[in-house]
């Protein structure tokens, strides 16, 4: 297993991440800007809408991976999700389109040895989670059939998700462990 | 509409007190439980031992209840808590 993310004796978080892993990285962010961002019509949309920030979709997402990046703020009222998502929806896929797409610059300025700055450092938190969100949704993992994934023959392609997946695990787990370091 | 006092000191028992909202955090399989934690630190300012109970809480029962107040409050915070991708709802407390 590699290093994961580290810090250098001056602070600054690092990781390496050969060419193989990089390419990695920066499709799946391509990947999340295009699953999260909104397949309106343009021109057909109010303008004052907007730029307000308020969407006309208002139904929860039928994808299940998408639904579960966007999901319902209330259980038991559906009046009151819609309006919720109505208001919100528009600005949480900016989000996390903004946090994939720091990542492919970051990736995109770096060689093997990738710096973040500090201000990329929650974008990486961000898009690691989205994308372990999507993927494991993806792939219906719960909280105890990992080993049973793991077990699925190469040629079924949750095969080869799971392992993006378990790696991605493993960055974001690096990470978050300096932050809790920084934090306590 | 409202006739509650607007003052909590004029509360008597005829008085409707209005139940306040919360936020709630669900447990889903793929957040680790390292990131809860550091999100309710870093969103809520909680200390590392509050932070680690709440995760307990969502890991082993289900959910926790994670913040009080008002409607609006709560919705800020269930936003901030879908942007870090956890399941959060509100709803009126129980």
């Amino acid at each position: 297993m590699p290093d994961g993310f580290t810090r250098t004796p001056s602070g600054r978080t690092v990781i390496r991440l050969d060419d193989v892993e990089r390419n990695l990285l920066r499709s799946l962010s391509e990947q999340v800007i295009a699953f999260v961002s909104p397949d309106d019509d343009g021109d057909a949309r109010d303008p004052l809408a907007i730029l307000v920030g308020i969407d006309d979709a208002s139904e929860v997402p039928a994808d299940p991976a998408l639904a579960r990046l966007l999901p319902d703020a209330y259980k038991d009222d559906d009046d009151a999700a819609s309006d919720f998502r109505r208001f919100t929806e528009r600005s949480l896929r900016e989000t996390k389109a903004a946090h994939a797409r720091a990542v492919g610059e970051a990736l995109e300025r770096s060689g093997e040895k990738v710096t973040l700055s500090d201000q990329e450092e929650p974008s990486w938190l961000g898009f690691l989670n989205d994308a372990r969100l999507a993927i494991g949704t993806r792939i219906e993992l719960t909280d105890d059939n990992h080993d049973e994934l793991a077990e699925l023959p190469e040629e079924d392609p949750r095969a080869g998700l799971l392992d993006v997946y378990d790696w991605l695990t493993y960055l974001q787990e690096t990470l978050v462990q300096l932050h809790l370091d920084d934090l306590s | 509409m409202s006739i509650a006092p607007s003052e909590r000191t004029a509360l008597s028992e005829e008085t409707v007190v209005e139940r306040p909202w919360v936020t709630i955090v669900w447990n889903d399989p793929i957040n680790l439980m390292s990131y809860v934690t550091y999100v309710f630190m870093t969103y809520f300012k909680f200390d590392r031992a509050k932070a680690e109970l709440l995760m307990l809480d969502v890991h082993e029962k289900g959910r926790a209840t994670v913040s009080s107040g008002t409607r609006e409050a709560m919705e800020i915070d269930v936003a901030a808590m879908h942007s870090y991708g956890l399941w959060a709802t509100l709803q009126k407390d129980d």
